[in-house]
């Protein structure tokens, strides 16, 4: 292959994905792009999310056109240098097709890997568990309301290089709805249990949201199981929370009503369409599934307020941490990000919410990569 | 979450109910099915196309009643006991077998809590299979939502596919007013993913199947995947439809459908039901009083002939709407314009 060349293909965001809409380019050919440029706009059954240029160049050639459906995997455009010719760029889209035509779908089966069930003490629990590789495993814990699919823009990719486990916290998505007294002491155990039921010793653990505090909890009570963390606007920081937004994503029953409630998750909000809406939804109508919610929302944001405080967890902690934060976060302030104390490596994105993994995927996902890489060199 | 059939969801929701609560009990006719007969047969049939079948084994003969051939007696006892303390699901067999106990819904079970100044209670269901396609004649394949939707104080459920059908009947047996559930027939066998667990969904919700930009299609029941699939046809031809389920033709989820028409400008109907006062009458009424000025083209309605549903195969083929008369209405609507647009 010619140096420099560098496909645009369709995205997969998520399991369920399999071709999605070209929306519209929003670079024109002969436009300059910077890798994590976002290049065009993809629409699938369940978002609209920005496409980010891969590498950095020049968009040569639009191949596919706006409006156009395509699977995923086809070829969108090509990015090159300036002093790649016409021809190299024809003869490069060519033998793409060629590639592609001879590989048939074994790429889309390989990264299909479905969520199970699996029993773990008193919860079943949904798992998907993708990725090999030698390295330390690491467990994603998605936040308050959340479910898996909360990674399902990361997941897949972050499994490159490791294995990566995403579950769904009991009282949430397809897991049992049995979550106790609701504190993250008991979430954190839950995830535990999986570790040990996976038969994992040590994993890196990357905590969103209730996630991050349930991480936090995790190092404080299981130490030896965590290499390292990383934290994705964390609860447990500060006080302050949006707990009206919270009850709304809670307790909304219509569609309109749900969507308005995720809006508040991320800066762009056209991200958040119906769709998404109906899908946490159907997963809020399940019987008890808001009784666990409600249980949960009492232990740790009493009172309109955040009632939990793992500063002083953050404080101890002597393994590799780094945090995200949107500096538009509506749901958990990026104010909090200020106590955290210096050995954490702090990225704070701009024009980003409460959800930078799904706002700003591209670069999330390096971040991690390029975190856990040093910190494999380093263990 | 597994694979089940629209027959199984139905199954699985009566049962989790009934396991739920006590007050939940059965009737109709041959829903146990062999008992009472001379063959000593328990549990045989599970209703006429085995929707029950293994819930007189679950629960007994106290929950699971068998009933004469009477639907004047047993709708009229499902309704003295919804309002007496029970939360019966009676079984109609045929919805065309509704003119034998017309009274006994319309005029009691849908009344009792306006006749009796809001102190009754009348947590009734009662389902029956509905709908042409099944080769069984003009007196077993009617579609008589319109009929029920019409009569103030019943609400009318007609999902569209197995998850719609268990958690819209859970959401039915938990409401405290007499809900009318058809189940299309042909619909059956019809496979998707049903989470295990109970779940509701809400009645007055329409569900949007399809998201497009040109063209609003609503459509009812088994219309609805119909509907979808002259849409993705469409979609390849550059037409983007939006596909409504109301899910309940009342209530009915008036503010979506008038959101997607404004939002589209042009709307295609699907109803089933029998053309004069149908659903599609009825949504039309809708959008030209609130919507006209949206409206881009003139409604289209796909809807069958205004004769009883024939016996003939080829003829009854004839007769139902099906997804090439939905992608040519689509296509019809696209290409007519009530005004010049400057």
């Amino acid at each position: 292959m010619t140096k420099n060349l560098t496909a645009l293909t369709m995205p997969k965001f998520g399991l369920a994905m399999t071709e999605g809409k070209l929306a519209s380019w929003t670079v024109s050919p002969g436009d300059t792009v910077r890798e994590g440029d976002e290049v065009a706009d993809i629409e699938t059954s369940k978002i609209t999310s920005g496409y980010e240029s891969p590498a950095s160049g020049i968009l040569r050639k639009q191949v596919a056109q706006a409006g156009e459906t395509l699977p995923v995997g086809a070829l969108l455009g090509v990015v090159a240098d300036a002093d790649a010719s016409d021809e190299e760029i024809e003869a490069f889209i060519a033998s793409f097709k060629a590639d592609t035509e001879e590989e048939g779908g074994e790429e889309a089966e390989a990264t299909n890997a479905e969520p199970r069930v699996i029993t773990v003490g008193e919860h079943s629990l949904n798992v998907r568990d993708v990725g090999r590789g030698e390295g330390v495993p690491l467990l994603l814990i998605h936040g308050f309301g959340g479910d898996l699919s909360n990674w399902m823009l990361n997941q897949d990719v972050l499994a490159r290089h490791q294995r990566v486990i995403a579950f769904d916290l009991p009282g949430h998505g397809a897991s049992s709805k049995d979550v106790g007294d609701g504190s993250v002491t008991v979430l954190a155990e839950a995830a535990y249990e999986l570790l040990k039921a996976l038969d994992i010793p040590k994993a890196h653990i990357l905590g969103h949201s209730l996630g991050g505090a349930i991480a936090l909890a995790l190092l404080r009570d299981y130490p030896q199981a965590v290499q390292t963390l990383t934290l994705v606007a964390p609860a447990g920081m500060g006080r302050e929370v949006n707990a009206e937004s919270l009850r709304e994503m809670v307790e909304a029953d219509r569609t309109r009503d749900m969507q308005k409630a995720l809006q508040a998750l991320v800066h762009d909000k056209s991200l958040v369409g119906r769709k998404m809406a109906d899908n946490v939804l159907r997963v809020r109508r399940l019987d008890g599934a808001r009784e666990a919610l409600r249980t949960i929302e009492a232990a740790c944001f009493a009172n309109g307020q955040q009632s939990i405080d793992m500063h002083p967890v953050l404080e101890a902690a002597r393994i590799p941490v780094t945090l995200f934060w949107g500096e538009e976060d509506e749901i958990l302030p990026v104010a909090g990000a200020k106590n955290v104390p210096a050995h954490v490596a702090k990225h704070l994105l701009p024009q980003i919410g409460h959800m930078p993994q799904l706002e700003k995927t591209v670069e999330f996902n390096r971040l991690v990569e390029a975190f856990l890489e040093k910190s494999q060199v380093t263990a | 979450m597994s694979k089940k059939s629209f027959r199984q969801a139905i199954n699985e929701a009566l049962r989790q109910e009934m396991r739920r609560d006590p007050t939940v009990v059965l009737m109709g006719e041959d829903v146990a099915g062999g008992q009472g007969g001379s063959s000593g047969v328990k549990d045989a049939w599970g209703g006429v196309l085995g929707v029950t079948k293994g819930l007189l084994t679950e629960f007994g003969e106290n929950r699971v009643l068998d009933t004469p051939i009477s639907e004047a007696s047993y709708i009229g006892a499902a309704a003295g006991a919804a309002a007496t303390g029970l939360r019966p699901v009676a079984e109609l067999m045929f919805v065309d077998f509704v003119g034998c106990c017309l009274d006994q819904i319309m005029n009691q079970a849908a009344k009792f809590r306006y006749m009796f100044g809001g102190k009754a209670r009348t947590p009734l269901v009662i389902r029956a299979m509905y709908g042409a396609g099944f080769n069984a004649a003009a007196q077993h394949s009617q579609a008589l939502y319109p009929l029920f939707t019409h009569i103030p104080g019943l609400k009318v459920v007609v999902p569209s596919s197995p998850y719609e059908a268990k958690g819209l009947l859970i959401e039915a047996i938990r409401d405290d007013d007499p809900v009318i559930f058809l189940e299309n027939k042909v619909m059956y066998d019809d496979v998707e993913d049903v989470p295990d667990e109970a779940y509701t969904i809400p009645f007055g919700e329409a569900n949007l199947t399809r998201e497009g930009d040109d063209v609003t299609i609503v459509a009812i029941g088994r219309m609805v995947g119909m509907a979808n699939e002259a849409a993705d046809r469409l979609a390849k031809q550059g037409i983007s439809c939006t596909v409504l389920d109301p899910r309940t033709t009342f209530p009915l989820d008036e503010q979506t459908i008038l959101e997607c028409v404004e939002d589209t400008g042009r709307l295609v109907i699907v109803d089933e039901s029998s053309p004069r006062c149908n659903m599609a009458c009825d949504i039309s009424a809708l959008v030209a009083e609130q919507a006209f000025g949206a409206l881009k083209a003139p409604i289209r309605r796909v809807v069958p002939p205004h004769t009883p549903v024939p016996f003939s195969t080829p003829l009854e083929n004839l007769y139902m709407p099906n997804a090439d008369k939905i992608e040519a209405a689509v296509k019809a609507v696209m290409m007519q314009k009530t005004r010049e647009v400057a």
